[in-house]
């Protein structure tokens, strides 16, 4: 997918400008609330013209003020999910679904309701009204309702803002594994660090009407964890098998050890660079389950304390420690180092799609 | 209970008729009206807003009177649009439509406007990038979901049509068996020395008709909140 955006508008007071390029497939629009996120969505997808600019996907002019070009929403084969489901409330749950797949021309019909409603998990729903549904079903439907009019590229505008923090966590798997399933270019808007994480690979990055730049959402964690309290590693570990108390866990070439938290396992997991120990030498019998050989790679200022990153075979890892402790062990780029995790220092987020 | 006439049962079939058939003319005209004062910008709407609700304030007979300006022989419309093609309105059963679909022009709009000004506009935004256009949505997605005012809309027009007096009688006059609606028969009979007793029994048919409308539309509305 290949998106540029060169649009200007006046809204009252606020001034939007944007000018940039992006290519990719999992897209992140990052800034906090009134940054002018959806005022850009809203030009993408056709809601809005900028007072004057031009946007173009793939190669295909969708707007431009100088020749008059504005392709009406319903032809540029953009999907979109809100904040709220936004189901049509006379509809049944299948008709809903139903609704975009219809209109959608046949040579563009490459994703099959049979499919999304197998991975939305959503086939003993499809006889009901929309209005007996949870919000997290409700979310779901419109998500397959989406993705089934087959675009070709989806634009989804903090579609898990208005739902519980309970259920957030499922949705956002849903979302992650549907659009990795079918494979669909997506631009995710949100101004939540973690789910920029997990949905992103590059960011771009708005604040006050205008766009900052691209980051990938890394550097943004790198960049925001002043004002997210620290920095937060994100594992995703594979093909997870219980061993007595704990789950064991495969993390590029390492095993890891995760404690039971009661549910089923989770293969998304968070954990705090400040709950990862750093050792020079290997410290003999410890309580600490994982005991990970590395090297660091880069050392980075986290205010008070500092980042070291350490490779782990093919993964990284991102430690937090005081200043001083990183000059009394004189951390340096290429030490080889050991990194202590507890098992019960992993926050379970979700079970996501193997590779 | 005095016996009908041939006349005052005719009264009460053109009462019926000429009601369901300005109701039912009156319903595109409605629909498009307050389809542009809920989702469009445009120079005027408040006119339009005034012109649309000006037949609630005005007296039936100023209505009345306006009409026969303009559809009467040396009006604009009657002289440069229906003369020539040879349509004659005035003291026609067509007059009374009209008059009749002018005083309740403004209780259909009203009540459509007011259950389409409930639908989400994000609704019809996530119709359009499923690929349904401005057409598409007005089917699928806006008349379902102001079919409810879009129905009321129509029953209060037509039960306001069954007591139209004013307009009426100066655009269509009261031609017994031609014109002559309940109202305007009864008007006749409480006129005439003798015509208390037919002038009660035909009120009594038109409260029986409008009770069965009321009560229609009472259920309807019932129906309309279980379904919601």
């Amino acid at each position: 997918m290949e998106l540029r955006v060169s649009a200007k508008k006046q809204l009252g007071k606020f001034h939007f400008s944007a000018d940039f390029e992006i290519k990719g497939r999992k897209i992140g629009i990052f800034g906090p609330s009134g940054s002018g996120k959806t005022t850009l969505v809203s030009f993408i997808a056709g809601f809005r013209s900028p007072d004057n600019g031009s946007i173009s996907l793939d190669g295909e002019t969708l707007f431009d003020s100088s020749i008059g070009i504005n392709i009406a929403p319903e032809h540029r084969r953009i999907g979109m999910v809100f904040q709220r489901s936004q189901l049509f409330p006379h509809l049944s749950v299948k008709n809903n679904l139903l609704y975009g797949y219809k209109r959608c021309h046949a040579i563009y019909r490459k994703i099959k309701p049979d499919e999304v409603i197998e991975v939305m998990q959503i086939g003993h729903l499809l006889k009901r009204g929309v209005s007996n549904l949870s919000g997290g079903e409700k979310q779901r439907v419109a998500i397959g309702r989406a993705i089934l009019s087959n675009p070709r590229l989806l634009l989804m505008d903090e579609p898990l803002s208005a739902i519980d923090e309970s259920l957030k966590l499922q949705i956002i798997s849903y979302l992650k594994n549907t659009c990795d399933v079918f494979d669909i270019p997506y631009l995710f808007i949100s101004h939540t660090l973690l789910e920029m994480r997990i949905m992103a690979e590059q960011v771009l990055s708005i604040a006050g009407g205008y766009v900052k730049g691209m980051v990938t959402a890394e550097e943004l964690a790198r960049g925001e964890m002043r004002n997210s309290g620290g920095y937060t590693n994100l594992l995703n570990l594979t093909g997870p098998h219980r061993v007595s108390d704990v789950y064991e866990y495969r993390w590029g070439s390492q095993d890891i050890f995760v404690a039971n938290n009661g549910g089923p396992p989770a293969t998304l997991f968070e954990l705090p660079a400040r709950n990862v120990i750093l050792f020079k030498r290997h410290p003999g019998m410890v309580s600490t389950r994982n005991f990970l050989k590395g090297v660091v790679t880069s050392i980075f200022d986290m205010g008070t304390t500092v980042g070291v990153e350490l490779q782990l075979g093919s993964e990284k890892l991102v430690a937090e420690v005081t200043k001083k402790a990183a000059n009394q062990m004189d951390i340096k780029i290429g030490l080889e180092i050991f990194a202590a995790v507890k098992a019960l220092a992993f926050k379970p987020l979700f079970r996501s799609r193997e590779p | 209970m005095p016996e009908f006439s041939h006349s005052d049962y005719l009264a009460i079939l053109l009462s019926l008729k000429i009601s369901l058939v300005a109701t039912f003319i009156s319903l595109p005209l409605g629909f498009t009206v307050a389809y542009l004062m809920t989702f469009k910008r445009f120079k005027g709407k408040v006119a339009l807003d005034v012109l649309v609700n000006l037949p609630l304030t005005l007296p039936p007979v100023v209505i009345g009177y306006l009409l026969l300006l303009m559809l009467g022989q040396n009006g604009w419309l009657g002289k440069w649009v229906l003369q020539p093609l040879g349509i004659k309105l005035i003291f026609t059963w067509k007059a009374a439509v009209i008059a009749t679909a002018v005083v309740g022009f403004p209780l259909m709009v009203r009540s459509i406007r007011t259950n389409m000004e409930m639908i989400d506009r994000r609704l019809i935004q996530v119709s359009r990038t499923l690929g349904a256009s401005r057409f598409d949505g007005i089917f699928t997605i806006i008349i379902p979901l102001s079919l409810r005012g879009i129905i009321a809309g129509s029953i209060l027009m037509f039960a306001r049509g069954l007591g139209e007096f004013g307009a009426t009688i100066i655009v269509a006059g009261n031609i017994p068996g031609v014109t002559q609606t309940i109202p305007l028969a009864i008007y006749e009979y409480v006129s005439s020395p003798k015509g208390d007793s037919l002038a009660m029994a035909l009120c009594s048919v038109s409260i029986a008709i409008s009770v069965i409308v009321l009560v229609f539309y009472e259920w309807f509305g019932r129906k309309m909140i279980k379904r919601k």
